[in-house]
Parts: structure tokens; sequence; C-alpha cells
């Protein structure tokens, strides 16, 4: 994968047609994967291969493609598990877990046990645990994917809060309703590459951005007038 | 602290078994199955709450059985300073294995593997080596007396291993409540998104296999000084890596009292299998065996599980009705 840096914006999808490399890049970031070269930098320290919990403590969280509860636990327990990376002891961090619970709308849900939530209410759960560990820069890794278009329009407001507590969003994402609303910024990933960039409506019409979603020779045939 | 409550009582309990049993068959079952339960109170914390299911504890309960035994007879230590030395010797091994298997990433049914071929090499060796006496084991001098940890008295071995089981349950309890407890709960149930949640997965469980063979050291210390006697068999044998792993899956793992109820219940129905059926070898591993069989079948959460069970359903019946799958719809 070619190494390429950019500033972030407060939310800044990523987009891009399946194969890019896009849970790779957010694999490599958070330490699961060895990048083969190049380097990951973050507040103007170098970060590569650092493995995942000592970045989680600087600050830099993931939530997974395939939501991974923690199955044998109730919802709050696991957002405690989150919760407790900077809080030691049990009392605060259930301070913390509850108030996240409420925050990501699982409030009545928080006695149960994780694996009786629904889809939807999975990926609040992965956000809440992610939240939890108050992270500076938060990978939601298509968070959206999965939901109805009434669960997006209920869960987008949760992320857009999330930018509003100074956390920077880097998401992975195809639902483009979601896209559209929540960023000013868009990158697109193509083989490896940052093929595109800029304010969503540009990026969808740019010529280049079509042909690696539909192919090559399908912006000539659909016209520059793509998109709205 | 409220929470110990149960184990308070549990221990008063318990201890007060020797004011009413007199008899020393009775109490001699009663400190054979409390030996048992320590060493499943130690496996129960890296296997049960950190699921890495250990099948060679054996290990460790044999390195505090000849460590203790060893010191005594060929250096004439004390007993007491013996035992503790034992304890520490297994959490030095937890240590030794436990950054040879973790730190190569070893799980599962690998880890499982491993652990058995250390117990079982750790036997070998101490079939032919001088310092454990080789074949014919290591025979502490029977010299009655509290300098010794030698006793008369059952019940005053009894009050020791009570007390020692009373403290892995306390430890138990307070890893429950305690950060590292969830982070090796979350260990056990996912490892990468525990990763991903800031937990140092190999270092918690490295501490749980360190407190793990501690706990399970300290059984192997003290059979040495309830039997005078250990030789390879007896110290790395499988029957004790079974018992320690069978005792909290029966009584129930993750929980702070499986071990311990597992322990009584597997013990007690092996003896009574043994008062209908006469003495015949092996007849207990059977035993184990089928118990094994229907409690994962029935309660796969062990005897705790079952109880727990049992009492939501019970507290279903009577109170409101439960919420149905449909409340859940938002989520």
């Amino acid at each position: 994968m070619k190494h390429h840096s950019q500033p972030l914006k407060d939310i800044s999808p990523l987009i891009g047609p399946n194969g890019a490399g896009k849970t790779t890049l957010f694999s490599i970031i958070s330490g699961f994967i060895k990048a083969s070269g190049g380097a990951v930098r973050y507040a103007g320290e170098d970060i590569t291969g650092e493995p995942p919990h000592r970045l989680a403590r600087r600050g830099i969280a993931r939530t997974f493609q395939i939501v991974q509860p923690f199955v044998g636990l109730s919802v709050r327990e696991n957002i405690l598990v989150g919760a407790h990376l900077h809080h030691r002891t049990r009392s605060a961090a259930l301070a913390v877990a509850d108030q996240i619970g409420h925050d990501v709308g699982l409030g009545e849900f928080l006695n149960r046990p994780a694996d009786t939530l629904t889809v939807a209410g999975r990926k609040r759960l992965e956000l809440a645990r992610a939240l939890a560990t108050g992270p500076k820069v938060l990978l939601l890794d298509e968070v959206l994917a999965g939901l109805n278009p009434s669960e997006v329009r209920d869960i987008v407001p949760v992320i857009r809060d999330l930018c509003r507590r100074g956390i920077t969003i880097l998401m992975i994402e195809h639902v483009m309703q979601a896209v559209m609303s929540l960023a000013e910024h868009v990158f697109v990933l193509a083989e490896g590459r940052i093929i595109a960039q800029g304010p969503p409506a540009q990026v969808v019409a740019d010529p280049v951005v079509v042909e690696a979603y539909l192919g090559h020779g399908a912006a000539a045939k659909l016209g520059t007038s793509y998109g709205r | 602290m409220k929470a110990l409550i149960p184990t308070a009582a549990v221990l008063a309990v318990l201890a007060a078994v020797p004011l009413v049993v007199h008899s020393n068959v009775t109490l001699n079952f009663l400190v054979v199955a409390l030996m048992i339960a320590l060493a499943g109170q130690g496996w129960n914390i890296l296997g049960g709450y950190g699921g890495q299911y250990s099948f060679g504890h054996a290990a460790f309960f044999g390195t505090g059985a000849y460590v203790t035994a060893s010191l005594q007879v060929r250096y004439g230590i004390n007993a007491w300073i013996g035992f503790a030395a034992g304890i520490a010797a297994g959490a030095v091994l937890g240590a030794v294995l436990g950054a040879l298997t973790f730190r190569s990433g070893l799980r599962g049914s690998y880890f499982a593997l491993v652990t058995l071929a250390f117990a079982e090499v750790l036997r070998i060796i101490a079939s032919v080596a001088p310092i454990t006496g080789a074949g014919v084991g290591t025979l502490i001098k029977l010299d009655l007396g509290i300098r010794n940890l030698q006793f008369q008295s059952r019940a005053a071995f009894y009050w020791i291993i009570l007390a020692l089981v009373g403290v892995s349950l306390v430890t138990a309890q307070l890893i429950e409540r305690s950060r590292f407890g969830i982070w090796l709960i979350a260990v056990r149930e996912n490892e990468d998104a525990a990763k991903a949640l800031g937990v140092n997965v190999n270092g918690v469980k490295l501490a749980a296999m360190v407190m793990s063979a501690a706990i399970t050291a300290a059984a192997g210390c003290f059979y040495a000084q309830y039997f005078l006697f250990v030789d390879s068999g007896i110290a790395y044998g499988t029957w004790i890596s079974i018992q320690a792993l069978l005792t909290p899956i029966i009584g129930g793992v993750g929980t702070v009292f499986g071990p311990l109820l597992g322990a009584l219940v597997v013990k007690s129905l092996g003896e009574a299998a043994k008062l209908l059926t006469g003495d015949a070898p092996g007849l207990d591993l059977i035993i184990y065996g089928a118990v094994l069989v229907l409690v994962i079948w029935f309660t796969p959460r062990g005897l705790i599980g079952g109880l727990t069970q049992a009492r939501k359903l019970l507290m279903r019946r009577s109170g409101p009705a439960a919420p149905s799958a449909g409340e859940a719809r938002h989520g």
C-alpha cells in the first residue's frame, strides 16, 4: 500500500470499492496488521507497529466491521471493559459506562445480556465500548452496515455528537446518505491508494471515482453529471 | 465489604465441621476434597475467568510438593518456609510457562497440549533426577509439631487447608470486582476486541497464570505436609491435572465457589460409588466422566450455573410477566 498522510477534519469518511484496502488500512493503523512498508504517524510520533492495546491508551480506538460483543457479559459490562482503561476503580468505571450507555441510546438495555441486542443495538454497543476508552481518534469500520434506513437515521446523530466531544472520526462507509450528511471532506481509496478527496458532492462526481466503482470507461458512458 | 459475606458464611460453616464431626475417615475425606478444591480454585483463575484451559496444572502442584519436601529433607529448611518457597516456585514456573506459551500466541487446544506436555516432562525428569529422589520419591520425616507443620489431629490440617481455600475464595472475589478481573474475562470472551479496548492481553494472561500456579502449588505443598511422601506420579501425574480442571468445570467455571462446590460434589460421588460397589480401580474416573457429561449436557455453566438458572426460573414463575423478545426490537 502506498504511504500517504493527510490532516484529518472532524469526520473523515473513507469510501471506495470493495477490496480497496480500507479495512486493511484501519488494521494497520490500529496495530492489528503489520505494514510491509511506510509509517503511521500520530501527533508527531511514529506509531507504526505499536500493539493495539498501546494505541488504545494513546487514544486511538477502533470498531470492527463484524461486531464483536463480549457475548457472555451484559451490555453494561461490555462498556465497562472500555471504561476501565482510564478508570481504575470499579465505581468510577461503572459511572462512565452507564453515562456512555445512555449517550448512545442503550440506557434501557444496560442490564441485558449483550447477545440479546439487535444488530442496530450491537452497533451502538460497539460504538459505546470504543467511546468508553476516551479516544481522541475513532476508527469506525462500516458501523452502519446492516442497518435499515430508519436505523441509520437514528444512529447518525449519535456519530455526529461524537465530533462535538472533540473526537476525530475516520469512518469507512458504504452508506452514501450518511456520508453525504456527516462529512465535509471525503477520502476515496482504491487499489491501496487515495485517488480523490474533497467535499462529498465533488468527489462523487469525479470521473476517476466513478471509474473506480463502476469500471473503466464508465464515466464516459454515464457523463460527468453523475450524482445529484 | 458486603460482597464478602457469602464467602465468610461458607467458611464459617465449614470451619465448624470438625467441632461436630470426629470421624477420622470423614475428616480425611474432607481434607483431601478441600485440597482438590484448592487446586481447582487455582486452575479456575486462568481457565474459568481467563478462558485458557490448562491440562497440566500438575506442573505447579508437583513443584510445590517437591520444593517443600526437598527443602525440608535435603537442606533442613523449616516446613513453613518450605511451604512459602513451594508457592513461590510454583509462581515462578507459572511465569516461565506463561511467557513461553502466551508470547508464542498459543491458544485453545495448542495451549492445552503444551501444558499437558510440560507436566509430563516434569514427571519424567522427577522420576529419574536424584534431587527428587528419582523412582523412590521423597519421604518427609514424621516429626509432629507446629514448627514442622505436622499435626496429630486431622482437624488441625483441616483448618489449615480450609484457610488456604478461604484465601483462594477471597482472591477470586477480589478479582471479580477489579479492573484486572474484567480485563481477564474480556480476554476470555474475545481477545481482539479486548486488545482494541486497551487490554494488554499477554500481560493479563501472564498475571493470571502466575496467580493460578501459586494457588495450585499451595495445594501441592499441603499434600506434601499431609501425606509426608511425594513421588513423580503423585506430584506430576495426570490425576491432579484432571481433578484441577474437572472440579471447576463441574462446579461452574468463572465463579467464586465453583471449584469448591465441584470438588465436594465430585469427591462425594466418588466415595459413594466406592461404598456401593467396592474399591474397583478406575471406578472413580468413570464416575467423574459420567458426571462431567451430565453436567455439560444439562447445565453447561456447571452446578452453580444450574442453580442460577433455576433461581431465575423460579423468580419468573412467581414474579410479573417476563419481557417478551419483541421488546428488544429497538436497540
